[in-house]
């Protein structure tokens, strides 16, 4: 089988303040053909998705289509070139209906004025056919189920004829049958000549649909090949390498008694079921626990009920064997339970804030006699956490917008330990910072547990949960799937757990 | 590399003049406008001018103090207009009638008793908003501004849209000195400019000294990432709502007695003036960003801008396109301080290397 290359990314680099997400990479997308991109959350997939799809420009690189180089300055661009993307996150207008959603930016008009609804309807209909989902064009997108949502989406696609489709995680919300549905359409489109561009953290599926596959790390191809042969092993391999990178050497310690337990800790979901389902798990002082799982798997959610953030989730926590009954975000705190969020910018820091003000938001009670806040005692307090923690800083008192990721990261962490607390939760407190400030705050990490707290952090990246962690815990699906000590706990068993299972034992995907 | 963290690099933090400028703009519009009257309307400088004006600014002042807390708290509050109707007429009721039960008797207030009273009206309406906003999830905008209709109908109400005449008080309730409210003065400055001077040294302190002042900054600047600091971000809405209400009510009170009446339709469109002060003081509308000492001398230019143009005899219509003017210049000034600031701190940060 030939299957022509239709789009060539050559050199390609894309950097963000802080980070470089893509480094020069080489990407040939085949025609005809399914390319499966595989790679852990932050690898760069996403980014160069987007930067095919006109989302996102390269920074250096060139973009060959037809040996030809093109420039997409627009999403708009890109999709006049025949590219279409259907993003992980639904970009639908609830309050819309389903044919006004397919037809959104390029209505069918007669005159350039007037809605031409009966012809949209029309060609939904027939999309929906094709789709072999039974929706009426006339309903809201609101009314819709996730995963008809996500049928809508790439119906939105195949409605504007593209010759390059990109499904980003496509199957993340459907039921088995609609991923059988999905992948029928996908086959009819690959005989149209459609090159089809397929992320998944579902290794098996990829297997099953791919015909080529390109691995990513760390912003690198690390590997691309026809997908013949191709295993599950060899996947993994590429996407974690071969040696573990040099993160800060263990200083060994005895841990202490346990600090933090949580019992049959539930979380009900927005569209029905359980985000956190019957999660429980103990944390000793001086342990790190890592807690690993796929986008989705509720570990963000889980470290949300632990601070307090869901007054409505339900289960039983203790910190060092006394029961935690507060409910509220700050009496928790006070407890001596400190949360890094995972979205810095919308849940870490006041952005238009000072430094200084961000740093002892938590903790204003320290500098405060009565009602009266001691500024220069606040300042010194600060000046010590930014020595500590090495922060890059040319005043305290500018905006924290200013710094950098990892910077603005130590700043987030300062304000967490100026609260004094005894457990640490720590959501992805390595994404989207630089690998030297990624190494610190790993290293304060673990001179923060010899200290005596007790860490629970969350990641995606398999490297870091196997290098950081003294305890390991898979979470799928909300609940837990897995625990592993350090010594027992080995790569492939660790993705294993993680994968979605819909309720098959873990061990069928891998086999 | 640690030991530079703490010391500023002296080149990067030098004195920026275009921003020190930027920074001052209110406070130069302010003498600008200021010099300008003072040649161009006769008597604006003379000393009876001055207390007139500053009584006049003093009404707009405290509104603005209560609405720059809101705003910065990332709401909004439209109901002070109509508190101070609403509380002005509570208090020419209480000095009329007192309270009457139909027993046959009434409880009569001496003044300070009434001004207590009126204070929590005032103070109870701010609660009222905070809870439909905190506990029943109005957006600000609208919860105000059915507030601002209810307290003006409630006014309406409470005379049948008549005012209440002649608030002189009685010897015999204690109640005679109500009007020194307005009218009398101490050490040679107005009473009501004296009250303005206390409740703008304590909004200053709570927003620069107290943890308080520094919450509500968060809840404007980011609800969400305030919360999960453990601010009580509910508690700090409903002190904003309750301070704004005791503002109004303070003006409500004010007002009643320089007239030595109360009328139902007093503070209609005061709450735009508090706003407008507020802004061209630097408030972010987008909450976060905001002082008291600005918002004051934002009252001050709107204040001697309105009563210099009457002095010069210019039409009330040219006055207000004149106001209007203004705001939107001081907003646009705004936006390009705000450019400028974050460009002098990345340059700053830029400078320390990566």
């Amino acid at each position: 089988m030939d299957h022509p290359v239709g789009l060539q990314i050559r050199g390609g680099t894309k950097v963000y303040p802080g980070t470089r997400a893509l480094k020069s990479v080489d990407f040939d997308l085949r025609m005809g053909a399914v390319n499966v991109l595989v790679g852990e959350n932050g690898a760069g997939k996403s980014t160069m998705m987007k930067v095919i799809a006109g989302v996102e420009q390269l920074t250096e690189g060139r973009i060959l289509m037809q040996d030809r180089e093109v420039h997409f300055r627009g999403t708009d661009d890109a999709r006049r070139h025949g590219i279409g993307i259907v993003f992980q996150e639904l970009n639908l207008f609830p309050n819309m209906t389903v044919a006004e959603n397919i037809f959104i930016g390029r209505e069918i008009t007669r005159g350039g004025v007037d809605i031409d609804m009966e012809t949209q309807r029309a060609a939904t209909r027939r999309l929906m056919e094709r789709l072999e989902h039974d929706i009426h064009p006339d309903t809201p997108v609101a009314e819709l189920r996730v995963g008809q949502q996500q049928i809508v989406e790439i119906a939105k696609s195949l409605a504007q004829d593209a010759r390059i489709l990109i499904l980003d995680e496509p199957t993340s919300a459907l039921s088995a049958a609609e991923v059988e549905i999905l992948f029928r359409v996908i086959a009819e489109l690959k005989r149209d000549g459609v090159g089809i561009v397929y992320i998944s953290h579902r290794l098996e599926e990829l297997i099953r649909i791919g015909d080529y596959i390109t691995v990513l790390r760390d912003g690198t191809i690390t590997g691309a090949r026809a997908m013949a042969g191709v295993d599950v092993p060899w996947i993994v391999r590429n996407m974690i390498g071969e040696a573990s990178k040099d993160f800060a050497k263990e200083v060994e310690h005895p841990f202490g008694a346990e600090i933090f337990r949580a019992e049959d800790v539930c979380l009900p979901r927005a569209g029905g079921g359980l985000a956190v389902d019957h999660v429980s798990l103990s944390l000793r002082a001086g342990e790190i626990v890592g807690v690993y799982g796929l986008m989705g798997a509720g570990r963000s959610e889980f470290l949300e009920c632990v601070i307090g953030r869901h007054p409505h989730a339900t289960g039983q926590m203790a910190i060092a064997g006394e029961p935690l009954r507060d409910r509220s975000i700050a009496g928790r705190i006070a407890r001596g339970i400190a949360l890094i969020p995972e979205d810095r910018k919308n849940d870490g820091l006041i952005q238009m804030a000072s430094i200084r003000e961000n740093m002892t938001l938590s903790s204003l009670g320290r500098f405060t006699r009565l009602f009266h806040m001691v500024l220069g005692a606040e300042r010194r307090g600060v000046a010590e956490f930014v020595k500590r923690l090495t922060v890059k800083i040319a005043s305290m008192e500018n905006p924290v917008s200013s710094l950098s990721g990892g910077n603005q990261q130590k700043v987030v962490i300062g304000k967490a330990l100026m609260t004094t607390p005894k457990v640490l939760l720590m959501d992805e407190p390595s994404r989207g910072i630089d690998i030297g400030a990624k190494a610190e705050v790993f290293r304060t990490m673990r001179q923060l547990a010899a200290q005596g707290l007790g860490i629970l952090f969350v990641t995606s990246d398999l490297e870091e949960v196997m290098a950081l962690s003294d305890r390991i815990i898979v979470m799928s699906e909300g609940r837990i799937t897995g625990e592993f000590d350090r010594g027992t706990a080995t790569e492939t068993a660790v993705i294993a757990a993680a994968a979605p299972g819909q309720g098959r034992p873990a061990q069928e995907l891998v086999a | 590399m640690s030991h530079a963290a703490t010391h500023p690099p002296t080149g990067a933090a030098a004195p920026n003049l275009g921003l020190l400028v930027l920074k001052a703009r209110t406070f130069i519009a302010l003498i600008l406008v200021f010099a300008f009257f003072a040649v161009a309307a006769p008597n604006f400088l003379s000393a009876a001018n001055m207390v007139i004006m500053s009584k006049h600014v003093a009404l707009n002042a405290f509104l603005a103090i209560g609405m720059t807390f809101v705003i910065i708290s990332g709401g909004i509050d439209l109901s002070v207009g109509s508190i101070v109707g609403l509380c002005g007429m509570v208090a020419g009721w209480l000095v009329l009638y007192g309270v009457d039960f139909g027993l046959g008797w009434s409880i009569q207030f001496n003044t300070l008793e009434i001004c207590l009273i009126v204070c929590l009206v005032g103070i109870a309406i701010g609660a009222v908003n905070a809870l439909l906003i905190t506990r029943l999830n109005v957006a600000p905008f609208i919860a105000t501004l059915g507030t601002l209709y209810i307290c003006r109908g409630a006014a309406m109400l409470s005379s049948d849209g008549r005012t209440f005449p002649n608030l002189n008080g009685s010897a015999e309730y204690g109640s005679e000195s109500f009007r020194q409210i307005g009218a009398g003065s101490l050490l040679g400055l107005p009473i009501s400019i004296w009250m303005l001077i206390v409740v703008a040294a304590l909004a200053a302190y709570i927003s620069r000294r107290t943890p308080l002042g520094r919450y509500i900054y968060a809840v404007g600047g980011n609800e969400r990432g305030a919360a999960l600091s453990g601010v009580k971000v509910n508690r700090i809405k409903l002190f904003v709502y309750m301070f704004s209400g005791f503002c109004a009510a303070l003006v409500g009170l004010i007002v009643s007695s320089q007239l030595v009446a109360s009328h139902p339709a007093t503070g209609e469109t005061f709450e735009l003036n508090a706003i407008a002060a507020a802004v061209l003081g630097g408030t972010s509308m987008s909450g976060g960003r905001g002082r008291i000492g600005g918002t004051i001398i934002g009252a001050f230019v709107i204040g001697v801008l309105s009563d210099g143009l009457v002095m010069m005899g210019v039409s009330a219509f040219w006055q207000t396109v004149i106001k209007g003017l203004v705001i939107v210049a001081a907003v646009v000034v705004d936006q390009a301080q705000q450019k400028l600031q974050a460009r002098v701190a990345l340059q700053a940060q830029a400078a320390l290397g990566k």
